[in-house]
């Protein structure tokens, strides 16, 4: 039977493509966010998603477990992170220069890794069919979610809890905001940020397993569209702040789903427009909030481009 | 550490001892052989010139520096202690020079986090309750909501000791906890402490350059003089005189240039101007300010009270939500180029934050107001030797004391921080000076000679703005007297008839 629901259909793409897109942005951007917390910036997330990406598809190849393939990401995702960490905490170490490198290095070891895996199928990671309720395919469609999305949206909560009302979470602030105040306290910084930006990393490969096990859901070199780069200007968007980092992965992911969402509904001219939407959104959404007379609030003291 | 099988500690107050304590940083040698002795609940002082080593000597202590050599005992039982937290497991607490706190956590975070047993998870709401009862007892408040970044030096400086008495320390290393209160805050704030180590609680050392804090609160007194010990007695049988000759040695501090001339023309006229306070929740409000040539105008009161964002105002950080700031008739909005060409200085609060770049050289910061100008027009390639002389007789004329001109700025003694910067502020034509806290941790021979500079940059016909926390310091400087209380000026009297009572009312808001 065909729906035929004329100009609705432009929202509930955009709600679905939201949904499908933002994944990837939130992880990786919930990983930043903890990195730069914790005083450092990681740049390398974005080879560290796609080597994600690879290692969670060619584990999930080789296992038959779209799970396990996740798993393995995540792992290699924490080992980037803790060479990223560890290399920063030598002496008169650039964090950018050398997240610049990492990000290189990963791509590359992904694709050079990568290369037999780009023919072979692996198994798709579940989803909720949350729009069972309606008896429209495109909501229904829409409505498809990713359990991890679903656990994305956990983490957001969890961290945003963290840094608020755990040891962990106030120890990894005052390590990202006051190098001097946390040796005066007896914390050891170099060793934190390591472990957090580690853990940054495991999240990031996380956000590289969703992009080849469910959306798109194939191994390909093009795999990432600079999704781990865009979440760092994404944690500034958000001001550091967790639950913020959902929305707007949510509003970047809608805005990504722009141009396909106006293809779908028969628009041929200009729509390849609009699949600029997301860099405008960047663009404008940073001129935006930002002020004259007040330094970025909630950016972490220690950070090597606010200090 | 202790070592297993070992009595621990007894209770209480803890004796702390130094032997041979002696710390070198590269050739050049801070600290040499000082033994120390801070009897079980006895409050004991340190005292010394700028660079005299006196902060050197308690980082060794709390392992924040490791000492070239000598040992550290408490309790008379030698302990080794490798970092601070080692320190703080065995009792030792320390209030530093620099603020160490945390400045985007609130208070009540940063208190909470830096106790040694912080649960894994923070319920707030019991944390709240237990800070209030702990804040009830105290003599002093600060609010605890606010990020630490938003709270005035004061407020900081009251929050750095309530820490430290909150996370229950049995020896408590002060320094200099008191440079930005007030007298009748600090003596709040130490009677407290004092009140303390008489109940037996806790031992301290407490650093500082104000004698009456001395003689006010102190048992006992060790005198340091270029790294080593030159003296030691009960505070009872030394006079002040004896104390400063035994800091000083055999040269004596200048007295005051006497004043001269009679006040010229408005240079600085603040009018109508409202800006928002650093909470953003009040407001600061300037009716009308002014400050003629040849004239020094002092403005007291509590800290927190609108001096700051003042501040602020005049160095162009904040900005006015109405009203104007004019220098010599002309809308001044604190550019580079109109303090350049209005001659109008600075020296903020916390120079080392606000008026330096920490990890650039002595020499590159003591150019910040010259090294693009050549003469009259601009320079493009920078004259390096130029800046290099220039900053060497400065640091000659200044006395400030450092490694070499190419220490980054942040490795030099907070005092000499405050020298480098009034250096290079002071230097040249300067028709407006607008300055915080002058000689905040400055020695006592240092604040005289500090105070004659602003004096004679006055008689040199300058327009002197100062903002101070010590009444005394704007007693003896100003010219006239205003008094800021809640973002307004409350009062304002010409020095010469300035009652210290009035004062002291308008300053705690009982007008
Ligand atoms: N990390 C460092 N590297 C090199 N020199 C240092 C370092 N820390 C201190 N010094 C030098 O050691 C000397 C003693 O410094 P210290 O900070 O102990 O002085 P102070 O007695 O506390 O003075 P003030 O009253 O100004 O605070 C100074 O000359 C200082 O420049
Ligand atoms: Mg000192």
């Amino acid at each position: 039977m065909e729906h035929d629901i004329g100009l609705w259909a432009i929202p509930i793409a955009i709600l679905g493509g939201a949904i499908r897109v933002s994944t990837p942005f939130l992880f990786v951007s919930l990983g930043e966010v903890l990195t730069e917390r914790s005083g450092r910036i990681n740049l390398g997330l974005e080879g560290t998603l796609v080597f994600g990406a690879m290692a969670g598809y060619a584990t999930a190849v080789v296992t038959g477990s779209a799970w396990a393939g996740v798993i393995v990401a995540a792992l290699s995702g924490s080992l980037f992170g803790l060479l990223h960490g560890l290399i920063c905490s030598l002496p008169k170490v650039n964090d950018i220069a050398i997240g610049i490198a990492m990000m290189l290095f990963g791509t590359g070891l992904a694709f050079y890794f990568g290369k037999p895996f780009i023919q072979p199928v692996a198994p798709d990671l579940p989803a909720i069919p949350l729009g069972f309720w309606s008896d429209l395919p495109q909501l229904r469609a829409a409505l498809e979610v990713n359990v991890l999305f679903l656990i994305g949206i956990v983490l957001a909560l969890g961290m945003a809890w963290m840094f608020r009302a755990t040891r962990v979470g106030l120890i990894i602030r005052v390590v990202g905001d006051s190098t001097d105040a946390a040796r005066a306290m007896g914390l050891r910084p170099a060793l934190i940020r390591t472990l957090a930006t580690a853990t940054g990393g495991a999240f990031a490969g996380v956000g590289g397993a969703y992009l080849s096990l469910y959306y798109p859901g194939s191994w390909n070199e093009g795999i990432s569209s600079g999704q781990g780069l865009m979440a760092v200007a994404l944690v500034i968007f958000a001001r550091w702040n967790p639950i913020a980092c959902f929305g707007a992965a949510l509003l970047f992911g809608g805005a990504g789903a722009l141009g396909p969402a106006l293809q779908s509904v028969g628009v041929t001219q200009g729509y390849y427009l609009f699949y600029a939407a997301p860099y405008v959104l960047t663009l404008g959404v940073l001129i935006a909030i930002s002020s004259p007379n007040r330094a970025m609030t909630g950016a972490p003291g220690e950070l090597s481009i606010t200090k | 550490m202790t070592v297993i099988g070992e009595e621990p500690f007894p209770r209480g107050a803890l004796e702390v001892q130094t032997v041979g304590m002696t710390m070198r940083f590269g050739a050049f040698t801070a600290l040499d052989d000082v033994s120390i002795t801070v009897g079980a609940g006895s409050f004991h002082a340190l005292l010394g010139e700028n660079g005299a080593g006196k902060s050197t000597l308690v980082k060794c202590m709390m392992g924040f520096y490791h000492a070239t050599a000598g040992q550290m005992m408490l309790g008379r039982r030698e302990v080794k202690i490798h970092d601070p937290r080692d320190a703080h497991r065995l009792g030792l607490g320390m209030v530093y020079q620099h603020f160490t706190l945390v400045p985007s956590l609130t208070a009540a975070e940063n208190l909470v986090i830096s106790r040694h047993d912080t649960p894994a998870m923070i319920d707030w709401a019991r944390e709240k309750k237990a800070l209030d009862a702990f804040m009830s007892a105290m003599p002093f408040r600060v609010p605890l909501d606010q990020p630490v970044a938003r709270l005035a030096a004061g407020e900081k400086q009251k929050l750095e000791i309530l820490k430290q008495l909150y996370l229950g320390r049995r020896f408590l290393i002060l320094d200099e906890p008191t440079s930005v209160l007030t007298p009748d805050e600090a003596d709040e704030v130490l009677g407290h402490v004092r009140g303390l180590c008489e109940k037996g609680e806790i031992s301290v050392l407490m650093i500082t350059h104000k004698f009456r804090e001395v003689t006010a609160f102190a048992d006992e007194v060790s005198v340091l003089r270029r790294g080593r010990l030159v003296g030691q007695g009960r505070v009872g049988g030394l006079s002040h005189a004896e104390m400063a000759a035994m800091m000083i040695g055999a040269s004596a501090a200048r007295a005051p240039l006497p004043r001269e001339g009679a006040p010229g023309s408005a240079i600085l006229s603040v009018s109508g101007a409202k800006a928002r306070d650093r909470s953003g929740l009040k407001e600061i409000d300037i009716e009308s300010l002014t400050v003629r040539a040849g004239e020094i105008v002092g403005i007291a009161g509590i800290s927190g009270n609108g001096q700051m964002e003042l501040m602020e105002i005049l160095t162009g950080q904040r900005p006015l939500i109405a009203g104007e700031v004019e220098v010599e008739g002309k809308i001044y909005h604190a550019t580079r180029p109109e303090a350049l060409t209005l001659a109008v200085r600075y020296l903020p609060e916390e120079p080392l934050r606000n008026a330096c770049a920490g990890r650039m050289s002595v020499a590159e910061n003591i150019a910040f107001r010259s090294f693009d100008v050549n003469g009259v027009g601009r320079r493009f390639w920078l004259d390096g030797r130029g800046m290099r002389d220039k900053a060497g007789s400065l640091v000659e004329a200044f006395k400030v004391k450092t490694a070499s001109l190419d220490t980054p700025i942040a490795a030099l003694s907070g005092g000499n921080v405050q020298r480098a910067v009034l250096a290079r502020e002071l230097t040249g034509d300067v028709r407006l000076l607008v300055i915080s806290n002058p000689c905040f941790g400055l020695d006592f021979a240092a604040v005289a000679e500090i105070r004659s500079r602003i004096v004679a940059a006055r008689n040199a016909g300058a327009a002197v703005l100062l903002m101070s926390e010590d009444l005394d310091e704007v007693m003896e400087l100003s010219d006239r007297i205003l008094v800021m209380s809640e973002g307004r000026i409350a009062y304002e009297t010409p020095a010469a008839t300035a009652d210290l009572a009035t004062i002291g009312h308008h300053m705690g808001g009982h007008a």
